[in-house]
């Protein structure tokens, strides 16, 4: 037995476990992998519909929603048995979505059909369709409820929605191919990263104005490989953990300054991460090496990298 | 033969590991030359290859690195094996100069001079290393407390196998001038058919020959020995081979120290 194991178990045997699981979604085996985040090891993987990418859990954590991109569906999942329980209707691909503070509207973007349709999860209908621009990908809504962001890839815009009204009010010029959208700090500030931009925008959500541009460049990695998009915010939103698609790195951002302190080794293609409960943890999803890297989020390494299916996309926490 | 004193044992590995300590001191351009080529490597040659090598995980990493944490092992392992050359050089140089005969005139067994010969240039090697880890630390390649712990035996034992060898080439290089054919003919060959600058699957890509050669140079286990230690993890099968090659290489400078039998008889 190595010192490194001992020195886990020591750790597992004098800490209380927390249960605590990450579910990731495979996008080409159709299936989630669950990790544990005690053991750091898959254990159970579940079958899901075709090219699951988006994934949430409901507020009390007793359902799981999953963006089945190919079946044209959101599919329901009951965490504890792992059985699909109903689909949702979601509009042509669905990719990503987001769930509204109410815990009941889904704000879903429609990637071939340049529609944002929200669906009411109780009764299963379609509440409302937005038109928005083309190729929308990232969705967010403020942690009040009442703004919802679409981000579209083609147009490059982040459309700003008035969930009361479910209609546009408000369409920002972002970098090319928006892909992500946060609220931070109490919903004052939203960011967007841009893929093929290389940038992330931040804007003040009271007046929609850009107050920040973030730029990436990572040490012996061409330019064009430098490629953000998903993103996820340490504890009291004072740093941004920022995946980088083909770069294979994360980049840490300061939340305050807006400037990058560092930069982290991670697997290949890296596209969404979600933290352990306590934050110390960060998972990130590695699309093309199908693997799962943990970062130690105070010392800003790479602990350990773990096979999941082929694929991996989305990352999600179930406490 | 004279019956093994513990006391005069003792006194005579002071005085040659003092002696070689002192060797040291008088000779910082050594020291600093020791530390300049791995860490040439380190920050040039790494830098130049870290885009064009994707290295995959294997043990006893367990996540992705970059091409520089890969090759710190490897250079510990180069400081060695060019500090076993060098004493094998210094030890030429004694020989002519007729120290070497002074030595092993000593009532003390001859294995035992001969390993405390060995044990004084590891023990410089391995200060040598550990310079160099702190300064790969600096540039970022850093390990955990315990790994820094770890590995001083794993230098040691490295380091007493290729200062066995280094005396088994000593007992065989006739003049001084021979050193160059050492250098081309025993480190080069002995480093880069290693684990040392690239993982051994990388070479089985490229040459299953090349395979077979690197994953039986004993410099592959001494690097793998250490590599493993300083993520505190052991490689049995590392250690093994380590310290076969270290008792075989022993015996062989044994046998070449040998007046009876080995070269020292035939140079006269």
């Amino acid at each position: 037995m190595t010192i490194l194991r001992t020195a886990a178990l020591l750790a597992l045997v004098t800490m209380p476990a927390s249960g605590a699981e990450i579910w990731v979604t495979n996008e080409k085996d159709d299936t989630i992998s669950v990790i544990d985040v005690d053991t750091l090891e898959v254990i159970r993987t579940l079958p899901t519909g075709e090219r699951p990418r988006g994934i949430t859990f409901s507020h009390d954590f007793s359902r799981v929603y999953i963006c089945a991109s190919d079946s044209d569906t959101v599919q329901v999942m009951d965490p504890v048995s792992g059985e699909i329980l109903h689909d949702l209707p979601s509009g042509e691909d669905p990719e990503q979505f987001v769930l509204h503070p109410d815990d009941r509207h889904l704000y879903i973007a429609n990637e071939d059909d340049a529609i944002t349709t929200v669906v009411d999860t109780e009764t299963r209908r379609v509440v409302a369709q937005i038109d928005v621009g083309i190729e929308p990908e990232g969705m967010a809504v403020s942690p009040d409820g009442k703004v919802a962001i679409t981000t579209s890839e083609t147009t490059n815009m982040a459309h700003w929605i008035d969930t009361e009204t479910q209609k546009l009010f408000a369409n920002t010029l972002v970098d090319s191919r928006p892909r992500h959208a946060e609220f931070v700090k109490d919903g004052r500030e939203l960011w967007v990263s841009s893929e093929i931009g290389g940038t992330i925008t931040v804007f003040d959500t009271a007046t929609q104005a850009e107050i920040a541009k973030i730029a990436f460049e990572v040490d012996g990695i061409h330019p064009d490989r430098v490629q953000p998009v998903g993103f996820e915010f340490t504890q009291g939103d004072s740093h941004a953990f920022v995946a980088l698609g083909p770069s294979n790195h994360l980049a840490v951002v300061n939340a305050e300054t807006y400037e990058v302190e560092d930069y982290i080794l991670v697997g290949r293609r890296v596209w969404h991460m979600a933290f352990s409960p306590d934050k110390d943890l960060l998972f990130t999803t590695n699309g093309v090496s199908g693997d799962v890297t943990v970062v130690d989020v105070a010392k800003r390494t790479a602990i350990k990298s773990i096979k999941v299916g082929r694929f991996p996309w989305g990352a999600a926490l179930r406490p | 033969m004279a019956p093994f004193d513990p006391r005069a044992a003792r006194i005579a590995l002071v005085a040659i590991v003092t002696r070689e300590a002192l060797r040291f001191v008088h000779q910082r351009e050594r020291f600093l030359a020791a530390l300049v080529r791995p860490l040439v490597w380190l920050v040039v040659f790494a830098a130049g290859f870290r885009a064009a090598l994707g290295l995959s995980i294997i043990p006893p990493y367990q996540t992705y690195i970059t091409y520089e944490t890969y090759i710190v092992p490897g250079l510990c392992g180069m400081i060695l094996l060019f500090n076993g050359m060098q004493s094998s050089l210094s030890l030429v140089y004694d020989r002519e100069t007729g120290a070497m005969r002074l030595l092993l005139t000593s009532p003390l067994p001859r294995w035992w001079l001969l390993t405390c010969k060995i044990l004084a240039s590891t023990l410089i090697s391995m200060l040598q290393a550990l310079v160099f880890l702190a300064i790969a630390a600096a540039f970022g390649v850093r390990v955990g407390w315990t790994g820094y712990i770890a590995v001083l035996p794993a230098l040691l034992v490295a380091g007493l196998m290729l200062g066995g060898l280094g005396l088994a080439l000593s007992s065989l290089i006739k003049q001084l001038e021979n050193f160059a054919g050492v250098m081309n003919f025993v480190i080069f060959p002995m480093f880069f058919l290693s684990s040392a600058l690239y993982p051994l699957w990388k070479m089985a890509e490229s040459s299953q020959i090349l395979y077979v050669i690197c994953a039986t140079n004993p410099f592959t286990y001494a690097v793998e020995l250490i590599r493993f230690a300083l993520y505190g993890q052991f490689n049995l099968p590392a250690l093994l081979v380590t310290l076969g090659a270290a008792a075989g290489f022993m015996g062989l400078a044994l046998w070449g120290y040998d007046p009876a039998r080995g070269m020292i008889r035939r140079k006269g």
